[in-house]
C-alpha cells in the first residue's frame, strides 16, 4: 500500500554537503524529474538541477537515483520499487558544482582526448563518400552512434572512479564508432589515444556501463573491439600502420 | 555500481586470480623438494596432512575452475564476435566450479 | 617504447598466455582427478612423473605461461589499489622470479631429481 506522500532525500551542497529530506505529494505517472521540479518550485527555490527536453532526448537530467545513475525524466517513481522513499544525488565520478548539477567538463574533454571527433580528407570539390550500410564496419559503428553524452555510463564505471585519467566508456565508445568509420583519416592517432592505462586496456569488463545505458548502447562491446585492434596494432600492425 | 551479475563475475575473477597467484610459489616450492629425493618430498607432503590443508585444496580446485571458466568468458568477450556480456557463461562458471570442487571431494575419499 | 604501446603488448601477452593456460589448466584438473585416485604419496607421485618427458614438456609450458600471466594480472591489481607505489613496481617482478625459479625446480625435481 503506497502512501500519498514521498519522502525524498536530496543532496544539497557541493563536494561537502548533506542530504535534506523533503515531503512531496505523490502524483499519477510521476517521474523523478517531476519530483525534483516540485521541490524547486514549491518547497525550496534554492535547489539547483539540470534538465532540458524532459522527454528522454537530451540526457541533461541524469542523476543518481537510489544509488543508480538514470535519466530522471524517464524514471517513474512508481517503477523504482522503493515505496515512498527516494534518494536523489548528483552523478558520481564528476565534480559537483551545486546540489544536483555536476561539472561535465572532464567528461567532454576525455571525448576529445580519445579522438572522439571526425576528421576527413575530402572537400566539397570531391565526390560523395560512398558507404555500404550493411558492411560490418558500418553495423559496428551504428551500434554505438546513438550516444547523446548523458554521462550515465561514466558515472556508473568503477574504473573511472579508481583511475582519474581513465577515458571512460562514453569516450571509448565514441572512438570505437569512429575507428569503424571508413571515411576518417586519423585512425592511427586515435588508436594511440585509446591505448594504454588511460584507455581501453583498463576496462575490466564489469559491464555496468552496458547495464545502465538508457539507450541500450553497450560500451563494453566497443571497448572489447578497441582492445583487439589496439593489441594487434601494437604487436602485428594494422591497416593504418604500426602503433 | 555494484549489484549486478557481471560485476560479481569481475570481482570473483580478480579475487580467485589473486589467491591462485599467492598459492603458486608455495605449490612449486613443495614440489621442488623432490630435487632432494623421494624421502624429502614425502617429509614435506606429510606437513600438509591436516584437515585445514585438505579444505584448502578443495578451495583451490574450486577457485581454479572458477578462474578458468570465467577466463574463457573474458576471452570470448574480447576476441569473439560480440554476443552481449555472456551471462550464461557466468552461471556456467559458478556451477562448473562447484561441480569440480564436489568431484574433488568425492574422489578424495 | 612508449607506455601506451607497452600496455597494449602486456595486455596481448596476458591474453595469449591465458589461452595457453585455459588448455593447461583443463588438462591439469583431469590430472589432479587421476592423481587423487591413484595416490598422493611421494612414491606414487614420482612413480608417475619420473622420466616422463611429455610430462616435463607439458608442465614447462605451463610454468612459462604462468610466468607471463600471473605477474601482469598482479600488476594491474596493485596499480589500481595502491597507485604507482614501490609495491606496484616490485611485487610483480618478485612473483615472476619465484615462478621462474621455483617452477623450474619443481619440474626438474619431479621429472629428473635425485633418487
Amino acid at each position: 500500500m503506497s502512501s500519498s506522500t514521498l519522502h525524498v532525500k536530496v543532496w544539497r551542497g557541493a563536494e561537502q554537503g548533506e542530504f535534506i529530506e523533503y515531503e512531496v505529494p505523490r502524483a499519477a505517472n510521476q517521474t523523478v524529474l517531476d519530483v525534483v521540479t516540485y521541490i524547486q518550485r514549491k518547497l525550496d527555490s534554492s535547489l539547483s538541477y539540470r534538465f532540458a527536453c524532459r522527454v528522454g532526448m537530451c540526457g541533461s537530467c541524469a542523476m543518481t537515483v537510489n544509488g543508480k545513475a538514470r535519466w530522471t525524466c524517464r524514471t517513474h517513481v512508481a517503477a523504482l520499487g522503493s515505496g515512498s522513499e527516494l534518494e536523489i544525488a548528483p552523478l558520481n565520478n564528476l565534480p559537483v558544482i551545486k546540489d544536483l548539477a555536476t561539472d561535465m567538463r572532464e567528461f567532454f574533454d576525455k571525448m576529445n582526448t580519445a579522438k572522439g571527433f571526425f576528421k576527413g580528407e575530402k572537400t566539397r570539390h570531391d565526390d560523395f563518400a560512398k558507404l555500404k550500410p550493411h558492411s560490418l564496419e558500418r553495423q559496428l559503428a551504428n551500434a554505438g552512434i546513438e550516444c547523446i553524452g548523458c554521462g550515465v555510463c561514466y558515472a556508473s564505471c568503477e574504473v573511472v572512479a579508481s583511475r582519474e585519467d581513465y577515458l571512460g566508456p562514453a569516450a571509448l565508445n565514441r572512438a570505437w564508432t569512429l575507428v569503424n568509420d571508413v571515411r576518417d583519416s586519423q585512425q592511427l592517432d586515435r588508436l594511440r589515444a585509446v591505448a594504454g592505462d588511460a584507455g581501453c586496456h583498463s576496462c575490466h569488463t564489469q559491464g555496468t556501463c552496458s547495464e545502465r545505458c538508457p539507450k541500450q548502447i553497450e560500451p563494453t562491446a566497443g571497448i572489447a573491439g578497441l582492445k583487439k585492434i589496439v593489441g594487434r596494432a601494437a604487436v602485428l600492425g594494422s591497416k593504418w600502420g604500426k602503433l | 555500481m555494484k549489484a549486478h551479475l557481471s560485476y560479481w563475475a569481475y570481482y570473483l575473477h580478480r579475487v580467485s586470480g589473486l589467491l591462485l597467484a599467492c598459492f603458486l610459489p608455495l605449490h612449486f616450492f613443495l614440489l621442488s623438494r623432490s630435487l632432494q629425493g623421494e624421502a624429502e618430498l614425502d617429509r614435506y607432503l606429510k606437513l600438509t596432512d591436516f584437515p585445514i590443508f585438505k579444505w584448502g585444496e578443495w578451495a583451490l580446485v574450486t577457485l581454479l575452475a572458477l578462474h578458468l571458466i570465467g577466463g574463457v568468458r573474458l576471452l570470448l568477450i574480447e576476441f569473439g564476435t560480440w554476443q552481449g556480456l555472456r551471462k550464461s557463461w557466468i552461471q556456467i562458471s559458478l556451477i562448473g566450479s562447484l561441480l569440480c570442487g564436489a568431484l574433488f571431494i568425492a574422489l578424495s575419499h | 617504447m612508449n607506455t601506451a604501446v607497452l600496455q597494449a603488448k602486456l595486455w596481448y601477452a596476458q591474453r595469449i598466455s591465458a589461452m595457453v593456460l585455459a588448455l593447461c589448466v583443463a588438462i591439469h584438473l583431469l590430472i589432479i582427478y587421476y592423481a587423487i585416485q591413484n595416490g598422493l604419496s611421494a612414491a606414487e607421485i614420482l612413480g608417475r612423473t619420473r622420466g616422463n618427458l611429455i610430462f616435463a614438456l607439458f608442465y614447462e609450458i605451463f610454468v612459462l605461461a604462468c610466468l607471463v600471466h600471473a605477474p601482469i594480472g598482479l600488476s594491474n591489481i596493485l596499480r589500481e589499489n595502491t597507485g604507482d607505489s614501490f609495491i606496484t613496481r616490485v611485487l610483480p617482478w618478485l612473483l615472476a622470479a619465484l615462478i621462474l625459479v621455483l617452477g623450474n625446480m619443481a619440474v626438474l625435481g619431479v621429472v629428473w631429481g635425485t633418487a
